[in-house]
């Protein structure tokens, strides 16, 4: 399968376009986006056993030698989070089965949730910048217009903010782009990393760096970037802002992931520690930012602000370990951040509010919807036996075996802070008794449509299992996230892998 | 003739930096437009001011016996430019449906999504 | 909104030219051809599939200024956004080529052929993309501009 690399991007490419033509028969149009989902979940499933095998699985397309060419490049690091976006993908595409209204579906919400699953993939299997700034631009593009898709006030005062923070975070990456390829000439990564190994200006190296960390912390959501975040994530349907909230600002943790274990390395005690410090910036502002609101998706959205946080952390801190905590990291955040989001969705069909004060007595209403929420909102917060305790636990021992005891503090101190977020959330809207000011206060409340509940529980069981799988035996996926941290810790494998040279 | 051009560049990026931050949904758009032509002349003068041929070379020579000009830069000036058109086409129809719906044609009154 | 709407009005009634709608039969099918022609000549000469494409968008956008919504979309019969689609099926079609044959996806096939005699034609997939790519562009650009006629 020499091809295998391209899979991921080219199935959901397929799918936009077959989605594209029926856009006028839902039935077909349904069965083409579920079938291409579930095509897509099982190429990068073996995508990642065949990288396991294999290391690196490197695709020149169109046959052009390495820096010259389109190269597409996947590593360990790379297809765990094609199968995340394969898995986030999946699960959303399910979900909209049911939670989508036919308007926007006949307005191609299904062509553009593919299509931002290809921009996804893309930036994951991109082996040259330009490359990566291209599947930015498709994933933006499709991210734009699933977010106003419907052209509720909400969404357009929202897209507002995101559409022109991103374009600016866009022209940085340009901008950087333009000065690094005077400086090496190039735009392969690998050729690039090589480039820079040997580079003599240091200072317009880190200038560089700067650059890169701007363009990508905007899209990460990094301590003073991430206003656009919390302005816009509540605004669309669930079943969108679920999969940003999945699958968006971790496509930019990979594009630092990336640009800082493999081009800037050099300036370690310099970008690293700033790394470092953002981390903690964003991990405190996140969660206490959270404290003071009162809609369910605007807590969780502020949620994904001080995760990033933690992820970046493991960045700053630079050790195996601690890599291998970030992969680990990222992986069980993407499973139950986009879970988080589909209870709070089911929890808006029922209600018709997100207002937490307006909320309550789930637990005696809709007993088994709460229990989907404790187990996400529990591995959020980091409790064991559940994947977050496991992911804070091998982040703050990697801070403290390098005797950085301060961001170690505060990674627990945040933890216990987002228990209390969590918590909030479950007494408002859960406990507690239904609102005496709801008009639905005898009957219950709204039942699902019928017919849809299995649509709408199914994505939430499945993803609900995942977590406690990894909670209950992480050795697995942390022996995965080792070898992911051993191989981005060793960029001449890369180099080699990709160019076919050692230094 | 790269001082010129740097010049250029900076009073570009000024200018762009400037409109964005105006409150006008207009002035921001115009703002993005001189923004995104900054960094495409951004990256065509940091990718050296070369006077050559096109890149062609015949079969038989199998290399240019001529200066030739870097096509790399060119191409992806080309793919930013489609790209920020694509994009500045769709922000303006976000903005004008943004500005109906709201009924404001002012920014800092679009804030009932804010935290 | 109400003086605009007046006057956007009055000007789609002073639009319906008789010399506006005759020129346009006329000049349409030569403006097809021309952009067909841009297609075909486009791998290594100026042209292309996405030139070619908005010229031929230019040509139906003459059409809907001559005519109205309706007759243009009659003019294309198909959806434009099913072009769009098409088009990208096509794109994905002529990159899965080269991986049948054993090489990377994308990779570029030709073939010669022979026509009549001593005349020979050189076809390749990228030709294909292309064609595939002027069926995106002519969709989008399609898309767009019923879009916005239909909203005055």
């Amino acid at each position: 399968m020499i091809s295998l690399p391209a899979l991921p991007i080219l199935i959901p490419f397929g799918t936009a376009s077959l989605c594209l033509i029926s856009l006028k028969r839902p039935r077909l149009q349904r069965l083409a986006a579920v079938l291409g989902a579930v095509a897509h979940l099982i190429c990068a499933l073996a995508l990642l056993t065949a990288t396991c095998r294999q290391g690196y699985l490197v695709l020149q397309a169109g046959d052009w030698p390495a820096p010259f060419g389109i190269s597409l490049v996947a590593d360990l690091f790379s297809s765990l989070m094609i199968t995340l976006a394969a898995i986030t993908g999946t699960a959303i595409t399910f979900y909209a089965l049911a939670g989508i209204d036919s308007g926007r579906e006949s307005f191609g919400f299904y062509p553009f949730l593919h299509l931002l699953l290809m921009g996804v993939c893309g930036c994951f299997l991109a082996g040259d910048l330009f490359n990566l700034y291209v599947w930015f631009e498709v994933m933006l593009m499709a991210s734009f217009i699933l977010l106003a898709l419907g052209g509720e006030r909400g969404q357009l005062e929202g897209g507002v903010k995101y559409v022109i923070l991103n374009l600016v975070a866009s022209a940085f990456f340009l901008t950087a782009l333009g000065i690094l390829y005077g400086l090496v000439g190039t735009l392969n990564m690998a050729d690039i990393a090589r480039h820079l190994q040997t580079a003599e200006q240091s200072g317009l190296v880190s200038a560089l760096a700067m650059l890169f960390l701007v363009a990508f912390g905007i899209k990460a959501a990094l301590f003073p970037l991430f206003s656009w975040l919390p302005a816009s994530y509540h605004t669309p349907p669930v079943a969108v802002s679920a999969v940003f909230a999945g699958l968006l600002t971790k496509v930019g943790v990979y594009a630092l992931v990336r640009a800082f274990t493999l081009l800037f390395i050099r300036d370690i005690s310099f970008t690293h520690e700033l790394i470092l410090v953002l981390a903690a910036m964003t991990m405190l502002t996140g969660v206490l930012g959270a404290v003071c609101q009162d809609g369910f998706r605007r807590i969780l959205s502020f949620h994904i602000i001080s995760q990033v946080g933690y992820m970046i952390m493991g960045l700053g801190i630079f050790t195996p370990l601690a890599l291998a905590g970030t992969v680990f990291y990222i992986v069980h955040h993407i499973i139950v951040k986009t879970n988080l989001f589909l209870v709070s969705g089911v929890a808006h069909k029922l209600r018709s509010t997100e207002d937490l004060n307006r909320l309550g007595g789930f637990l005696s209403t809709a007993p088994f919807l709460s229990i989907l929420f404790l187990i996400p909102a529990l591995s959020l917060a980091g409790l064991p036996p559940l994947s977050g305790f496991w992911a804070k636990f091998f982040l703050i021992w990697a801070s403290f075996e390098e005797k950085r005891y301060l961001i170690g503090a505060l990674g627990l101190l945040v933890g216990a802070l987002t228990l209390i977020s969590m918590t909030k959330i479950w007494l408002k809207a859960f406990w507690g008794t239904v609102p005496a000011a709801h008009p639905e206060r005898h009957a219950h409340q709204k039942k699902l449509p019928p017919g849809k509940t299995a649509l709408f529980y199914l994505p939430m069981i499945s993803l609900a299992l995942l977590t406690l799988t990894i909670g209950l035996w992480p050795g697995l996926l942390f022996e995965l996230a080792q070898q992911a941290a051993s191989q981005l810790l060793d960029p001449n494998r890369y180099i080699q892998a990709v160019l076919g040279v050692t230094l | 003739m790269e001082i010129l051009m740097a010049l250029v560049v900076g009073g570009l990026y000024g200018t762009g930096v400037y409109l964005l931050l105006r409150p006008t949904p207009v002035k921001v758009i115009i703002g993005l437009a001189i923004l995104t032509n900054a960094v495409n002349l951004l990256i065509f003068t940091a990718a050296r001011l070369t006077r050559g041929h096109p890149p062609i070379v015949e079969e038989t020579l199998g290399r240019p016996s001529y200066p030739i000009a870097d096509p790399v830069p060119q191409a992806l000036v080309l793919t930013a430019i489609v790209i920020a058109f694509g994009v500045l086409a769709f922000t303006l129809v976000l903005f004008r449906r943004a500005a109906e719906t709201t009924e404001a044609d002012n920014l800092d009154e679009m804030r009932t999504t804010d935290t | 909104m109400g003086p605009f709407e007046t006057v956007a009005k009055g000007k789609k009634k002073a639009m319906r030219s008789i010399i506006l709608s005759t020129a346009a039969r006329f000049l349409m099918p030569m403006i097809l051809l021309f952009s067909a022609f841009l297609l075909l000549r486009g791998h290594n000469l100026p042209g292309g599939g996405f030139v070619g494409g908005l010229i031929a968008a230019a040509a139906f956008g003459l059409y809907l200024l001559a005519f109205d919504v309706q007759e243009t979309r009659r003019l294309l019969r198909i959806d434009p956004r099913t072009l769009v689609g098409l088009g990208l099926l096509v794109v994905l079609g002529s990159g899965l080529t080269g991986w049948f044959k054993g090489k990377p996806f994308l990779t570029a096939l030709w073939g010669r052929y022979r026509l009549t005699g001593f005349l020979h034609i050189e076809i390749g997939t990228p030709l294909i993309f292309d064609a595939g790519i002027y069926l995106v562009v002519l969709g989008s650009a399609m898309t767009m501009l019923l879009a916005l006629a239909e909203e005055d």
